[in-house]
């Protein structure tokens, strides 16, 4: 049985801070088929067609038919634990830190035979439910964990790893005047998030649930305008080495593409607001973060954007605020690099529309704040990379994926 | 002796018998702004960006980039401001005379009046109540509206309802007056725009915006400090930016008082 997490007391501040060891990270261009995968939460392998059996490894050639005609194709989760190895002493520096871990051969039920990461309630000859995860070097792992729930299953060593959950953790939510941000507040106290520190900018303006959100038990509302240099790095000063999830929520949502809007200042203001935001957010919680990757229960652990599906391919009515998610997402994947170091891992939630003020004249299907909100909790427990909400991101995540010229011009008609 | 009159100036400036009271609020980035719907385009608050500070972007220097509006923090509009000036000849701030930098002015002190109710409105009665106790207001001079409303805390300050923003102002008679009737060189506030916060449902609307920038006067907002100037008998400087075709700019309000006053 899972030991339950023990709520982290204060750090002692005369204590050195460990620094973040990583997994070894090597993997072939072929490998990084299972990275995609593992990244969305996916459990898919490639597959040949014609001998309709799955590869794992990832290799280049069926080792049947030889074909290079290789697919990725979701597979069935289950297998069984053939066998379970513990590590006393492993000569790998981030394992040796982690010792004892245990990691076994699974057969799945779909033919391969793969070495995998142990949930503690996993014992050789049980059933499993497999995943591919993204361990804290950014590589795709094979995880095996209980079929069913078990008491503290998500609180396991090793799961804990390979995730980013926020039980424990101190989050903050860059912006709460708008109710994607105020249900992600509710969402992640919701999920055992210790600290909810949640920014407001121009405190002087009256907001829509200001109440609600300030009646959240163990909230600290802070002052934070992530268009100001000034105002993220202040607040950095004060809270940046006790942010383990950064949660950006900042928005600015206007439609319009390039003719139908009078003058610049609208984009000046969308790009001051959404990515010099995320410029001036990195720059001053992300070094810190990065430093804290392995600082005990309560370490930094994710970094999360809100990021349109539109950062994908253009959509013209939406056309600029499309492209500063474009933007948004570019930069996330420098961010994403440089946090890697310290095993914080970045984590993209793209949406469609939302049902929100300014998405008010689009027809269904808008996303609920609240849904998002969900994702995001779903995606931190789960350790999930890049995460798709609602019906409109996931048509365009597979029309993307299939043709990105075709999507680019059905969205432009 | 040609010089005499501004020699006599220094002295009084040396020996204090004349004190320069800065009027101005400082220009930060969470100074408020005007809201106006979101579906228009907005006024950029104070933005500072550092280029260096003694570090490897500028070892030895500090100095900022800044970006803002010209209606940013404790600024002057210009007749070209509003639809009412646009044709005016002299209406931006680049022809802006040089003569009109430095004026008189009047203080009309109604602050007990504005605690008592933020959407307070001056009006043709009271300012002639305040002639029958300071004298008529002269032609080409400042009047200020005191409302000490730049005590307040910047929320308050702001005073944002749901119906927008309740802050006190001059109601449409009292601007057609002052401007028609007494000539005043310009208008100021306290508060954030010359006009009340419900100043749009006034007739015409924004009566301070329409009747000074109509006949080619000035606007001043976001001004503090206004209870360190006596009623009258005080001079202004109010120099703005010389930006191209402006419409308005931050500035630096001084008040020349004599001591005592």
């Amino acid at each position: 049985m899972t030991e339950p997490l023990i709520r982290p007391k204060r750090k002692d501040p005369l204590k050195r801070s460990r620094q973040p060891t990583l997994p070894p990270a090597w993997r072939s261009r072929t490998a990084h088929v299972l990275t995609r995968v593992a990244a969305e939460g996916r459990f898919a392998m490639q597959f040949c067609p014609a001998c309709e059996i799955y590869c794992y490894p990832s290799r280049e050639a069926c080792p049947q038919c030889l074909t290079a005609d290789l697919i990725v194709k979701d597979a069935p989760r289950d297998g069984v634990i053939l066998s379970e190895t513990t590590v006393r002493v492993p000569s790998d520096v981030y394992f040796r830190e982690r010792a004892p871990w245990r990691i076994g051969l699974v057969h799945l039920t779909c033919g391969p035979v793969l070495v995998s990461h142990l949930h503690g309630d996993c014992k050789e000859g049980n059933a499993v439910r497999m995943s591919f995860q993204i361990d804290k070097a950014g590589q795709a792992v094979a995880f095996a964990r209980p079929k069913a729930e078990t008491p503290f299953m998500s609180d396991d060593k090793q799961w804990r790893e390979m995730t980013a959950d926020p039980k424990f953790r101190r989050v903050l939510i860059t912006n709460g005047r708008t109710p994607v941000g105020q249900e992600i507040a509710q969402a992640l106290k919701a999920a055992g998030a210790s600290i909810l520190f949640v920014g407001i900018a121009e405190p002087w303006k009256p907001f829509p649930g200001e109440d609600a959100l300030r009646g959240i038990e163990g909230i600290d509302i802070v002052p934070l305008d992530v268009s100001d240099e000034k105002s993220v790095f202040d607040l950095a000063a004060d809270i940046g080495g006790k942010v383990d999830i950064l949660i950006n929520t900042s928005e600015h949502i206007r439609a319009g593409g390039l003719f139908d809007r009078t003058g610049t200042t609208t984009s000046h203001v969308e790009i001051g607001q959404v990515y010099m935001g995320l410029v001036h957010l990195a720059q001053a919680f992300g070094p810190a973060m990065r430093s804290r990757g392995a600082d005990g229960t309560n370490s930094a652990a994710a970094w999360v954007n809100i990021l349109s599906a539109y950062a994908l391919t253009n959509w013209p009515k939406f056309g600029q605020y499309s492209a500063v998610q474009a933007a948004c997402l570019s930069l996330s994947q420098c961010l994403r690099a440089e946090l890697r170091p310290g095993g914080v891992r970045v984590m993209n939630v793209f949406s469609g529309p939302l049902d929100v003020e300014w998405f008010q004249t689009l027809p269904p299907p808008k996303v609920a704040p609240r849904a998002l909100a969900a994702s995001v909790v779903r995606g931190l427990k789960e350790g999930l990379e890049d995460v798709f909400v609602g019906e409109v991101a996931e048509d365009i995540r597979k029309r993307f994926a299939a043709n990105p010229k075709a999507l680019e011009r059905e969205l432009g008609e | 002796m040609k010089n005499a009159p501004l020699a006599e100036f220094a002295s009084a400036l040396a020996s204090g018998a004349v004190k320069i009271v800065d009027l101005t609020f400082t220009l930060s980035p969470d100074f408020p702004m005007i809201v106006l719907p979101p579906e228009f385009g907005q006024a950029m608050p104070m933005r500072i960006q550092q280029i260096s500070r003694y570090n490897d972007a500028g070892p030895g220097w500090y100095w900022n980039n800044i970006t803002l509006c010209e209606h940013t923090g404790t600024h002057f509009d210009a007749p070209i401001h509003w639809y009412t000036g646009k044709d005016l000849p002299n209406a931006a701030l680049d022809a802006l005379p040089a003569a009109d930098m430095i004026a008189p002015v009047c203080v009309i002190d109604c602050s007990a009046e504005a605690a008592a109710d933020a959407d307070f409105l001056l009006t043709v009665p009271a300012v002639e109540a305040w002639e029958a106790r300071h004298g008529r207001i002269p032609e080409r001079n400042w009047v200020l509206l005191r409302t000490d409303w730049s005590k307040k805390d910047m929320r308050t300050y702001a005073n944002l309802k749901d119906d927008g923003a309740h802050t006190p102002g001059p109601d449409a008679e009292v601007m057609r007056w002052l401007v028609h009737e007494r000539g005043i060189i310009g208008f100021g506030t306290e508060t954030i725009g010359t006009d009340a916060g419900q100043g749009v449902h006034l007739d015409p609307p924004m009566p301070a915006h329409h009747y000074l920038h109509g006949a080619g006067r000035y606007g001043l907002q976001c001004l503090c400090n206004l209870d360190q100037l006596p009623p009258t008998g005080a001079m202004l400087v109010t120099a703005p930016l010389k930006i191209e075709n402006g419409s308005g700019s931050p500035l630096r309000v001084l008040g020349l008082v004599t001591n005592g006053t």
